[in-house]
């Protein structure tokens, strides 16, 4: 997605910002682990041993198996199941896809509002810029888990909740980025200059302003995916996030809590390994595109 | 504030030595530590009908009458009493008893306490049902008879549910006055110390307590919700004693050399409640999601769905051995119960062939609604139930809402304030030992005003049950009411107005050389841990 | 200077404001408090009369009024379930709260600015590698499961560290706190540690990056050339540049600490106010979380006025003006 957005003024741009992110070895693994992590989770339906939302399939008498037991149904549970019998290695599947889906849907969704927010207060100025301003730095005032956390409980539990809840984080982080870089890219000559041609203000904000302030975005989305997945599983730790009947990797990892001290450490270690190296894996590749696309960019 | 810590984290360098050779040292082998599992909100012993509340207060407090280890009702504050006639108790009140202030009880103290629990301001939950109809006469000091409009079998329960307080020390105090120790005077084994909301509740030996004295000095109570913490804690020595030991970890504790764990039966059933009001229920569709007649009012599928649960599999898989299948409402080692109950018997083919019968031969859809964190394991239990009744072609979803909304919705989300779900996983306890009370909430039909029904969120409505129940519960004669309670029982549970599926454990766990009297009703007393 | 005080302080208010009728309308919606409060076999009529008794018959804009009404009278609502002051209960419980951020920010700086400053000042060498890399770990690792993995290494493996609760306090001026004792402190360390390791990161990656620039500069060319020794050079020129920016994100970031412990307090049970905040949500205790939610917003008002009014003294360059920054 990012090499779209670069390549779209000029196909040799994309090239060389492939060839400089390449330069970093430990950014080249990111991507790699980000790329097999999407594929398990696009692919969970085939590879994973077991649909562990279909109750027939679920037994309880598979539940609380060590790594490597055997299940009901024949198949081996590499990791081990949890509580109620489900086989851990395709809960973590099913998991990393809504973990990513409730990500990548928030960071989008935020994206969008915050950019379109961003756009206008730049571009409009005067009373309107006070005000998204003003509501941008009320809203970064406040810590984001705290925030999330006030919502998701008024909100209740489930999907569409919780990202309403993230997308309400996020946003201003996109709408502060987008208007500093606005304005810097409203003030230039090419944008007089169209304006003066006659052509239309959107044109000018969507073929113009736009585009060039996307590389910084880019960089907040990656950092913001990674946040707002590790904040999903920490409200759903709290028990305030989705519902224990689907689990995200963060309910995962909060049903295996109560067996951490009966020595049956896989039902949270395992889910959480997969939750790190997801995260790991964005930031590594987010810290590599801020580097090389090296906005100015506070944190 | 801030400030104020860096200046106390400069002069922390200074004090570690010597502070830490005082708080370092250890406890007094006079001392207990005890951690619980809930919190509770108040030291005013009638301002939050809680178990917490309820638990600790009785440390500080006595009643006329007192619930021992299995429910049985002991003398307490009575030393004795009579029934002079259906309508009139009186009652001896014991003599030489005085509260911690030094001052003597009386019938005062009685009558105070009696009229100070409807009282009490902004109760979030008050214990009025106990004192609701009583009117109280002091005949003298130590003598009253109390006074019901109707005959009032579970009299001695009730009372063992109102704590004295003294006249004298709690005349105006408030309950924030109480929670900060003013007022705080009972006549109980232990006088309170000190309540830190959140933290911990102190109290500390009564040496003038009427009764047998207590080996503790001070007993602290600590507050740990969380159950590895809790674990954690007295695996580490932290507390001596942890109450609701979480099932994922009694089997491994049992093993623990450091640990002796004690474990009784609860009176806490887990049951479903179906649908029976309505003739089409919201959460069932057809195999096709059409929308189909109520398959809950016909007698067969509901016993089809108690034999797709296998009980025996819930308790080892998911209770991991801490808790009994059951048969009924309460454990059939209280009075008032069937003995001919038995629990049902796991039979995939029987339940198919039923469905069959019952012309639903490809089964149906449904949803099972329950509450998230309100009963142990209760989202496992609930996929578990869902897991068997799909494996008898019932493809069931399961859905978990936090307490709050889910009983709020449960009770009279729908329509005209009916209940919302079709089927829903809840728990009971019988507070009082007595299968009475349980019966008339749960499976009594409906109505407010005769106070029946009020937790029957299916709707279940059973003439004959009715009957029986209002008979037993106007019987002051023990075996009689018995026998009452007992053949309603078996005439609701046999038409499957609720499915019990098993009655909960309650595991403590101590520090090997101590001894933990496992009590029914859930509490943890400083009362009842000995050394050995 | 005392337009911007008054200009905050009225942001503050529209905050507070803003969020109290968020929470107060949502918490309304969610669910009945008062299946929260009444016990399990409650008749109909003991429920009506609890709703009656806290004005829940009432319709939602009535509640709010009144709520507005009391907190205009200076009453800001009594906790449902405790009964007593709302407000108190929190403040009760902050000293806890605050004890923990402040020793998880003395964590993270303590070992945050030594590896940055390694870090920085040779950024070839592996170990300052291992450690960028690490610092990108740092901030990935979701808390509440290094909570987990931190209690079953430390407490229950190695049964080195007490795995929950606060150590025994000492009243000191008035404010209770555990720091007074080897218990306190070792019931604090776990906590701390977690909390700590989310800012550490973000303490390396300034210092590194502060000492980076800082050693490029002119002054720190000619304190070599002038033959001083490299740990002067270190400590009085770098540190002396690169500890104003330090300081003032840190100041910043005590608030998302605090934010935080509602996590850790949670996993290490640990009696601050972040953990009665997730009590209160789950028994809908509406009065608890409107009075955290307003003594939090004005701890962090507070918090931002303090560290820009600092930043000001500390750096003459910055001249606070009622404008926006």
């Amino acid at each position: 997605m990012s090499g779209a957005a670069a390549a779209q003024r000029e196909s040799g741009e994309f090239g060389r910002f492939a060839a400089r992110f390449m330069e970093d070895r430990v950014a080249l693994i990111g991507l790699a682990m980000l790329v097999v992590i999407v594929l398990a989770a696009l692919l969970a339906p085939w590879i994973a041993p077991q649909n562990p939302y279909d109750l027939a399939r679920v037994d309880i008498m598979d539940s609380r198996q060590p790594p490597g037991a055997k299940a009901g149904e024949g198949f081996v549970m590499w990791l081990g199941s949890d509580g109620v019998g489900r086989d851990l290695w395709s809960g973590i599947l099913y998991g990393l896809r809504i973990s990513l889906a409730v990500g990548v849907l928030s960071g989008v969704l935020a994206a969008t509002i915050g950019m379109a927010l961003g756009l206008l207060a730049a571009y409009a100025g005067g009373r309107t810029e006070t005000l998204i301003m003003r509501v941008v730095d009320l809203q970064l005032s406040m810590p984001s888990v705290l925030l999330a956390l006030i919502l998701v409980a008024l909100l209740g539990k489930g999907v569409d909740k919780i990202i309403v809840a993230l997308v309400a984080v996020q946003w201003a982080y996109y709408a502060r980025t987008v208007r500093g870089s606005a304005l810097v890219e409203r003030r230039k000559e090419y944008v007089e200059a169209a304006l003066s041609l006659g052509l239309s203000h959107a044109r000018t904000v969507f073929r113009h302003i736009l585009p060039n302030c996307l590389a910084p975005v880019i960089v907040i989305a990656t950092v913001q995916t990674a946040h707002a997945i590790s904040l999903e599983a920490t409200l759903s730790f709290l028990g305030v996030g989705l519902p224990q009947t689907e689990p995200s990797l963060g309910v995962l990892i909060s049903n295996g809590f109560q067996y951490m001290l009966s020595g049956k450490y896989w039902i949270s270690f395992f889910p959480g390994v997969a939750l790190l190296l997801t995260i790991v894996a964005i930031n590594l590749v987010g810290d590599r595109l801020r580097d090389v696309l090296n906005p100015r960019l506070e944190r | 504030m801030t400030h104020a810590i860096i200046r106390s984290l400069k002069s922390a360098a200074a004090a570690m030595v010597l502070a830490g050779a005082i708080c370092g040292a250890p406890a007094l082998a006079q001392d207990l530590k005890i951690a619980m599992s809930a919190e509770p909100s108040s030291v005013d012993p009638h301002y939050h009908n809680l178990t917490p509340n309820n638990q600790l207060a009785k440390h500080v407090f006595e009643s006329l009458t007192e619930h021992d280890e299995l429910q049985r009702i002991k003398p307490a504050l009575a030393e004795s009493w009579k029934v002079i006639d259906d309508l009139t108790w009186e009652f001896k009140l014991r003599a030489n008893v005085r509260f911690h202030d030094g001052s003597p009880f009386t019938a005062d103290d009685v009558i105070f306490s009696f009229n100070r629990v409807p009282n009490v301001p902004k109760s979030p939950a008050p214990k009025t049902s106990y004192t609701r109809g009583k009117t109280i006469e002091k005949i003298d000091d130590l003598t009253i008879r109390i006074r019901t409009p109707a005959p009032e079998a579970l009299m001695l329960k009730h009372l063992a549910q109102i704590d004295i307080m003294s006249a004298k020390a709690a005349a105006s105090v408030t309950t924030e006055d109480i929670n900060a120790g003013k007022g705080a005077v009972g006549t109980g084994p232990y006088k309170f110390v000190e309540f830190v909301p959140g933290d911990r509740y102190v109290v500390a030996r009564n040496d003038a307590y009427w009764g047998e004295k207590e080996p503790w000095a001070k007993v602290s109570y600590r507050f740990i919700k969380s159950d590895p913490t809790r674990v954690a804690a007295v695996l580490a020595g932290d507390v001596d004693v942890i109450e609701t030991v979480p099932t994922a970890d009694a089997q491994r504790l049992a093993k623990e050399p450091k640990l002796a764990l004690a474990s009784a039966l609860s009176n806490r059933v887990i049951y479903l409640h179906l649908d029976r009001l309505r003739a089409e229920s919201p959460f069932i569709k057809g195999k096709d999601g059409a929308t189909i007649k109520n398959p809950l009012n016909d007698l067969k599928v509901r016993q089809a769905l108690s034999k797709a649960i296998n009980r025996p599999a819930i308790v080892d898989r998911i209770m991991e051995g801490e808790a009994v299948p059951a048969s009924q409402l309460v454990p059939d080692s209280y009075a008032g119960t069937s003995k001919n109950l038995k629990p049902v018997a796991y039979d995939v083919d029987g339940a198919k062939r039923l469905l069959a019968e019952a012309g639903l031969p490809n089964g149906f859809q449904l949803t099972i609604h329950g509450p998230n964190g309100r009963y142990t394991n209760d989202t496992k239990l609930i996929e578990a139930v869902a897991q068997m009744f799909t494996r008898i072609g019932v493809d069931t979803k399961v859905e978990t809402l936090p307490p709050s909304v889910f009983f709020s919705r449960a009770s009279s989300g729908g329509p005209d304030k009916t209940p919302e779900f079709s089927m829903i996983l809840a728990g009971w306890s019988a507070g009082t030992g007595e299968p009475g009370d349980s019966l008339k909430a749960l499976l009594g039909s409906f109505d407010p005003k005769a106070g029946s029904g009020s937790a029957n969120r299916g709707r279940y409505s059973n003439a004959e049950v009715d009957k029986l129940l209002a008979q037993g519960l106007s019987t002051v004669d023990d075996d009689k009411r018995a026998d009452l309670l007992a053949r309603a029982t078996e005439i609701a549970i046999n038409d499957v107005g609720i499915i019990p599926i098993h009655y909960q454990k309650n595991t403590w766990a101590a520090k090997k050389g101590l001894k933990v009297i496992p009590r029914t009703d859930e509490y943890t007393f400083a009362m009842s841990v000995r050394t050995q | 200077m005392l337009a911007f005080i008054i200009r905050r302080l009225a942001q503050a208010v529209v905050v507070v404001l803003a969020m109290v009728s968020i929470v107060f309308f949502g918490a309304y919606v969610v669910g009945d408090p008062v299946w929260m409060m009444a016990p399990g076999d409650a008749t109909q009529e003991q429920i009506e009369e609890i709703r009656r008794t806290f004005g829940f018959d009432q319709p939602a804009h009535v509640q709010f009024l009144r709520f507005l009404a009391d907190i205009a009278r200076g009453e800001f609502g009594r906790s449902y379930v405790h009964g007593s002051s709302a407000i108190g209960l929190i403040l009760e419980r902050m000293p806890a709260t605050l004890e923990l951020a402040f020793a998880a920010l003395v964590f993270a700086i303590l070992f945050g600015i030594p590896l940055g400053l390694y870090a920085g000042l040779k950024p070839d060498h592996w170990f300052s590698r291992a450690v960028m890399a690490g610092s990108i770990l740092g901030f990935s690792l979701p808390t509440f499961w290094v909570g987990l993995m931190l209690i079953m290494l430390f407490s229950v493996m190695l049964g080195w560290l007490p795995a929950t609760g606060r150590g025994p306090t000492v009243n000191v001026l008035g404010v209770e706190t555990s720091l007074l004792s080897l218990e306190g402190w070792r019931h604090l360390m776990l906590p701390a540690i977690n909390l700590g390791l989310l800012k550490l990161s973000l303490v390396i990656r300034l210092t590194r990056s502060g000492a980076r620039e800082a050693s490029l500069q002119d002054y720190v060319k000619f304190a070599r050339a002038k033959g001083l020794s490299q740990g002067r050079i270190i400590g009085v020129h770098i540190l002396k540049n690169i500890l104003i920016p330090i300081v003032t994100v840190l100041g910043l970031e005590f608030g998302s600490l605090v934010a935080f412990s509602v996590v850790t307090e949670t996993i290490f049970a640990w009696p601050g106010m972040g953990k009665l905040l997730l009590e209160s949500i789950q028994r809908l205790d509406r009065p608890l979380i409107v009075a955290y939610v307003m003594v939090v917003v004005l701890l962090f008002v507070t918090i931002n006025l303090i560290v820009d009014i600092l930043y000001s003294a500390l750096d003459p360059r910055v001249r606070i003006t009622g404008a926006e920054s």
